[in-house]
């Protein structure tokens, strides 16, 4: 168990948190995706750029996770 | 399996409920993916979104992006909710509010719109096996008789629920995915190579789309329906975890970081989400017809799915993912349950009926509260329409949006006044009835409550764009909140006493302070 130190102030601010709202506003950005050409693999662009954005979503909260992790000392 | 559940990391003591309604707050990563997942991918998911591609087209991809951006969204929110909840020992969303508040009021107006928001979305699951039954002939003559299925499947839901609590839909949710996995896997690399290919899936897609008159559908959206699609998608991520049960399965985790861990994570599912619903894609390549519906004339689109299933695979395999769908009902179900019973046990019971409630009576409260929850959703089923819950799911969204302000705000700043929270709900309450109203369903031939997509002519502009409900109706309610704070604030009306404190937000599992307050009460189970 972790021996109680008074701990400084916390927080969970961290300049990394502002690349969360890359995947909030990327897909809802409808006029990026809205359309049939190019095609991949017989995918209109519509669906296939919008299951490429999960591929976004999940890197940049990964990323932030372990930005933000790294950056907290309090933890053993 | 689920009475398994009851001895699977046996907790000292099941008369709490921190034990029985959160699992004992001791969840790690792995469960609760599986947890959460089982969560909010439901059947009625698997079952609808699919049907929605299959009748509109694009319209219905708005699942990908919605499931996309809910997970940064919330990534920072849910760790403080996790934090002050773990500090204080809320159970639920409206016992943060009292406590930060410190309104009865608002926290029975938050507890109440959560339990009426879960109750339809516990038949929709129903709805999901009902078109499984459908699709294999099960139908008898009386209405009792063609639920029989659903009504045994339920009764052993609720069985093990009541005696395991949390830990019961954690464990078969392991089950549920496992089997889903393999099914769509199967589905989206087996139904291609048969029809031909991607291509040829979007272009029979597309040539129906063409063919049909309605204006909406198309395989991508056309120029009305953009807002309505992004608007639809942030409204919809926004409100997903403010349902009671999403929160249910995140605050039953260890800690922050397993919380964080699994936002970044979760989104896996919504990869299978988007597959999923090409699988409407399918049924039109394939020229599926689904089955009539409950008036003559009209035609149940929730059958496609199960249809597509039947008629292209072999008996066999089509029942491992009619199980697959079954089991993907039971889950969120059950934890829907859970939700409901502790918000009643701990926002309405404790709070207006028993003051000095212990918590093994809480614990018993809940779990006779979670069968009636659930007794009613069956009710629900078997009486009603199903169209009438889908109606009542698609109000429940827009409504549980209305509790953002109050719970989603709060989490940072106390600036709202209590007063002004109650009636910025209010007022999202009801120009949120009014838009839903004016809706017809075109599908139904019904005036009112006929979907989401309210057409901006409506409020007088010129127009032909539409937009969702709940997004206006919050962004109302926010502005309703804000003025009356304001006002509240001149005329000097005590705001109340906030029972938390800003180091509360940040507190994570082994925080001494928690410790020692709990030692005399709930003998505290020490981490690694």
């Amino acid at each position: 168990m972790a021996e109680p130190k008074s701990p400084p102030p916390r927080t969970d601010s961290s300049p990394w948190n502002w690349l969360l709202l890359v995947p909030i506003v990327v897909p809802l950005l409808t006029p990026l995706y809205n359309h049939v050409e190019p095609r991949l693999g017989g995918f209109p662009l519509f669906y296939w750029l919008q299951l490429a954005f999960i591929l976004l979503g999940v890197g940049t909260t990964t990323l932030v996770y372990q930005m933000t992790r790294r950056k907290r000392g309090d933890r053993p | 399996m689920g009475f398994v559940a009851a001895r699977w990391r046996a907790p000292q003591d099941m008369a709490h409920l921190d034990e029985w309604g959160l699992g004992g707050r001791s969840f790690g990563g792995w469960i609760t993916w599986f947890l959460v997942g089982g969560d909010l991918y439901t059947a009625y998911t698997f079952v609808a979104v699919p049907a929605l591609m299959f009748g509109a087209g694009a319209a219905g991809f708005f699942a990908v992006p919605y499931t996309v951006v809910i997970y940064p969204l919330f990534f920072l929110v849910l760790i403080r909710l996790w934090s002050v909840s773990h500090r204080h020992g809320f159970v639920t969303p409206a016992d943060f509010v009292r406590t930060r508040y410190d309104s009865p009021t608002l926290a029975l107006l938050i507890a109440v719109t959560g339990i009426v928001a879960t109750m339809p979305y516990i038949a929709l699951q129903l709805v999901g096996i009902e078109a499984v039954l459908k699709t294999m002939g099960v139908t008898g003559d009386s209405p009792l008789a063609r639920h029989a299925p659903i009504i045994i499947a339920f009764a052993i839901l609720a069985a093990y629920t009541y005696q395991s609590g949390l830990r019961a839909p954690a464990l078969i949710a392991f089950v549920k995915d496992t089997l889903i996995y393999v099914v769509i896997a199967v589905a989206v690399i087996y139904l291609p190579y048969k029809l031909g290919g991607w291509g040829a899936i979007f272009d029979a897609a597309d040539a129906k789309f063409t063919a049909s008159p309605a204006p909406g559908d198309g395989i991508i959206l056309n120029a009305n329906n953009q807002v309505q699609y992004f608007t639809l998608a942030l409204g919809s991520a926004l409100a997903l975890f403010l349902y009671p049960h999403s929160i249910t399965g995140v605050l039953a985790s260890r800690n922050r970081d397993v919380i964080k861990r699994n936002m970044s994570a979760l989104p896996a599912y919504s990869f299978l989400l988007g597959l999923i619903a090409l699988l409407g894609f399918m049924a039109i390549a394939a020229g599926v017809k689904p089955l009539p519906g409950a008036k003559p004339g009209s035609v149940d689109s929730n059958t496609v799915v199960p249809l597509l299933f039947d008629m292209k695979f072999p008996a066999w395999f089509a029942g491992i993912a009619f199980a697959a769908i079954g089991i993907g009902a039971l889950v969120p179900a059950a934890i829907m349950s859970i939700a409901a019973a502790n918000l009643f046990t701990r926002n309405i019971y404790k709070e207006y009926l028993k003051r000095d409630a212990t918590p093994a009576q809480e614990a018993s409260v809940a779990k006779v509260t979670s069968l009636v929850v659930k007794i009613g959703a069956v009710a629900f089923i078997v009486f009603l329409d199903p169209q009438f819950s889908i109606d009542l799911q698609l109000i429940g969204g827009v409504i549980i949006l209305q509790t953002a302000p109050s719970v989603i705000l709060g989490l940072y700043k106390r600036w709202l006044h209590r007063g002004a929270l109650i009636a910025g709900w209010a007022a999202g309450m009801v120009l949120a009835f009014w838009m839903l109203w004016q809706i017809p369903n075109a599908a139904t031939k019904r005036a009112h409550f006929g979907g989401s997509a309210f057409p901006l002519s409506e409020f007088g502009l010129d127009s032909s764009k539409t937009i969702y409900v709940g997004f206006v109706a919050v962004l109302a309610n926010l502005a309703v909140a804000v003025l009356v704070t304001w006002w509240l604030r001149v005329m000097k009306v005590a705001p109340g006493v906030d029972g938390t404190s800003p180091d509360d937000y940040f507190a994570d599992e082994g925080d001494p302070r928690i410790e020692k307050e709990r030692a005399g009460t709930v003998d505290t189970v020490s981490s690694t």
